[in-house]
């Protein structure tokens, strides 16, 4: 299974949820598949889809799921202790990691060789922490929104990316929309 | 009431609830000020560029945020300003402490600070330099302006505004 698997299989689970995407192929896979106002679609910034998705659960009450990618964790590996230290248990960072930077032509990261992101999330003091293979990214998936506890999970999958097109969408207009589905679930 | 003790009191005054933070001294007391201010939530964070993130993230959440950061670090965050801050609209007020101004001891210091403004320019950010105390009544102004133009403003204060250290 390739990451755009991993987002299909996961549809149906946060389809109603807030999520906020990583940027590139992650995001436009999203939004081919599953066009919706409570997807934040990162157009830019590579590695604050984590910090993006925690400001967001720490200040609202709704739940809130990251999708993002073992390249981008690298990018903003701070993000770890600043999510360790600031729990939310609304917050769900799910970290798709293909061992590859898989929007620029799926050069491989070190999280593929010998660093292990769940081992480093645990060091950071995150308490929740759960590594899964790409098959089982939809129960896990529902068994972190379920707990009521801030859950990193890391999921595995191959390296492989599947043709999509650009998001045409303003990026105000994403803002927009995604703000008004929270107030909404704040009301 | 200490400069540092004006700027707390004007982002609680114009209801800014999430404060992000990356250290310096001269912002030592503004810091232990949000930390002790119950109605500011205050997270540090490690890098500005992810204060950057954490605060869009607490904006959408519905609350007014702002970073505290050293000048030095104004060149990791440009991609983050024009491409997330910028390009989605994004209020987000920037208190800077400005070092390498006037009054500074560290001469490394300089080598940011001559580049400070011209790289504010070059973005095209909205930018105010508080050099005496008395500038500070202009916070509340500035904080207000930068809601409702929902740009990124960044307000230098240099080591004469912070009576020196």
């Amino acid at each position: 299974m390739i990451r755009s698997d991993v987002i299909k299989d996961l549809i149906p689970v946060i389809t109603d949820e807030l999520v906020v995407c990583n940027i590139g192929l992650p995001s436009q896979e999203l939004h081919m598949m599953d066009d919706q106002p409570t997807n934040f679609y990162m157009l830019g910034t590579m590695g604050l889809a984590s910090s993006i998705g925690l400001g967001l659960a720490l200040t609202q009450k709704s739940k809130v799921i990251a999708i993002d990618g073992d390249g981008s964790i690298l990018t903003n590996l701070g993000t770890l202790p600043t999510i360790a230290n600031n729990p939310a248990d609304n917050f769900v960072l799910f970290i798709v990691d293909n061992g590859s930077y898989g929007s620029t032509g799926d050069q491989p990261t070190y999280a593929g060789m010998k660093t292990s992101l769940a081992a480093v999330a645990s060091a950071c003091g995150c308490e929740n922490v759960v590594e899964c293979q790409a098959e089982d990214a939809v129960e896990t998936m529902k068994a972190a929104l379920a707990s009521d506890k801030m859950t990193i999970i890391v999921c595995k999958c191959e390296s492989g990316n599947i043709p999509v097109p650009v998001i045409e969408l303003d990026a105000p207009v994403i803002k927009h929309r995604f703000m008004e589905e929270v107030k909404k679930r704040n009301a | 009431m200490s400069v540092s003790d004006k700027i707390v009191e004007s982002l609680v005054k114009n209801k800014v609830e999430f404060v992000t933070t990356v250290p310096c001294k001269q912002l030592a007391g503004v810091i232990a000020g949000i930390e002790n201010t119950p109605e500011i939530m205050h997270i540090p964070s490690n890098k500005e560029d992810e204060g950057m993130g954490l605060c869009a993230g607490a904006y959408m959440g519905g609350k007014r945020p702002a970073i505290i950061m050293q000048n030095t670090a104004l060149g990791v965050t440009f991609n983050t300003l024009s491409s997330l801050t910028q390009f989605y609209n994004l209020p987000l007020p920037m208190i800077i402490s400005y070092r390498g101004e006037i009054g500074e001891r560290v001469a490394i210091q300089v080598e940011m600070a001559v580049h400070t403004k011209a790289l504010l320019q070059q973005l095209k950010i909205q930018t105010y330099h508080f050099h005496e105390p008395d500038d500070i009544r202009d916070l509340d102004s500035i904080l207000n302006h930068t809601f409702m133009s929902r740009k990124p403003t960044a307000i230098l204060t240099d080591s004469n505004f912070w009576g020196g250290y």
